[in-house]
């Protein structure tokens, strides 16, 4: 494959993906210009790393490397401090504690925008963005464990952990 | 299963997760459990929230430039480059030879395939441009009576424009671009989440062209000749599909 050609197929097949590149990098980053600046690094690395690409959809692998890209444009010590703290043990307990919680969600509710924006942004990063893929990217369990690297069991209670402690948030919000 | 694992397996059943036997032993027991019911309503509340209210950040328009760049450097694009090439040498040719010589070598690249296919080439770098820049419209309207008018004063002949939603083709919109130097019309058509451009200008030059069908990196083109215009379908819409859209096209 030629440099032209190249240049073609991952022009068709990756920039496609530019808006979720962006808006996954800005969900992470919570901040316009650095999520300009994840953005662009990373289609700089899927540029340099296309050749090595196979499967059709690019998008789960283009979100991938902007998560890597975003996570190595940390300092050490603010990686630690994002590490999740909960195993899933914890978690299921958290998860059942959380139902009986019963946040006063009620179906007439009226949702708005800042609020729900506020309340996602202000998830740890690892509730934040799973939640980012699988509402707004669209991504599958199996998806989402393969840009997030953990495993599928964990995708499933870490989402639906992710989601008790939104509509925490929302409720508490609402006070 | 308890109450404990149905909610356990909440999540997973409204991502569509849960293989089929476990699916409906789940909502065997939601018909049952008022609890179960209103926690699962609670869910789909929340998501269908997130979907519908959460902001998805597009990317912004330098970011956009910068990305074309970096996949196309000035040097790289084949049609303008080749352009370029026949300008020179029919400048050339011009000053040195007659002007008879000139007339046959424009004539043999006007019967040549490669010029079918560089256009085809081109129109699929003008569809990819027109999703990837977010420009696809600049007159959104499924209505052929406030899309057509809206060319009219911005270009110098009127494109014919239909809404084939008869025919599974809902017209979306239209707007302008830029092919091979000249400002043309782009109809926009939709299919299930397929776009399809649909470039249109007067026809010019050259014999009656015959239909011309090409896939260019997955996207399938069709250009073919009718009512004195040419006609170019693309999209990434396989090709018997695109085929329906032409004889639509064709049937006014």
């Amino acid at each position: 494959m030629t440099d032209i050609e190249g240049n073609e197929r991952f022009e068709s097949l990756v920039l496609p993906h530019l808006d979720a590149a962006y808006n996954f990098a800005r969900w992470l980053t919570r901040d316009d210009h650095r999520a300009r600046d994840i953005a662009q690094d990373s289609l700089v690395r899927a540029l340099r790393f296309f050749a090595g690409f196979r499967g059709d959809n690019a998008r789960p692998w283009l979100l991938s490397i902007v998560r890597n890209t975003y996570f190595s444009s940390l300092k050490a010590t603010q990686r630690e401090e994002l590490r999740p703290d909960l195993d899933d043990e914890v978690m299921g307990s958290a998860l059942e504690a959380a139902y009986k919680l019963d946040p006063s969600l009620t179906l007439e509710r009226k949702w708005d925008r800042e609020r729900l924006n506020r309340a996602l942004e202000s998830l740890p990063l690892e509730f934040r963005e799973i939640l980012i893929l699988r509402e707004l990217e669209d991504l599958s369990y199996k998806q989402i464990a393969d840009v997030a690297e953990i495993p599928i069991g964990t995708v499933m209670s870490r989402l639906s952990r992710a989601r008790r402690l939104l509509a925490e948030r929302l409720a508490v919000d609402e006070d | 299963m308890d109450c404990t694992q149905i909610r356990q397996q909440l999540d997973a059943y409204e991502d569509g997760e849960l293989d089929a036997i476990r699916a409906r032993e789940l909502e065997t027991h939601l018909l049952g459990c008022p609890d179960c019911l209103r926690a699962e309503e609670r869910l789909t509340e929340l998501r269908s929230a997130v979907r519908k209210h959460a902001t998805y950040h597009s990317a912004p328009a330098e970011l956009r430039e910068t990305a074309m760049a970096l996949v196309r450097p000035p040097t790289s694009r084949p049609w303008r480059g080749v352009t370029l090439r026949w300008w020179q040498l029919g400048g050339l040719l011009s000053a040195s030879a007659s002007a008879a010589a000139l007339c046959a070598l424009v004539a043999l690249h006007l019967a040549s395939p490669t010029i079918e296919q560089q256009m085809a080439a081109e129109l699929v770098n003008d569809h990819i441009r027109s999703l990837v820049q977010d420009h696809l419209l600049d007159v959104a309207s499924t209505d052929q009576h406030t899309v057509k008018p809206w060319f009219a004063g911005k270009l110098d002949y009127s494109p014919p424009v239909r809404d084939l939603a008869d025919a599974g083709f809902p017209l979306v919109g239209g707007r302008l671009d830029y092919v091979d130097g000249r400002l043309v019309a782009a109809l926009v058509y939709q299919r299930r989440e397929h776009r399809i451009n649909v470039f249109v200008w007067p026809a010019s030059g050259g014999a009656a062209r015959s239909e011309h069908v090409a896939n260019v990196n997955g996207y399938n083109v069709v250009g073919w000749r009718a009512a004195g215009m040419d006609f170019w379908a693309v999209s990434d819409l396989n090709s018997a599909e695109l085929e329906e859209l032409r004889a639509g096209l064709d049937r006014n």
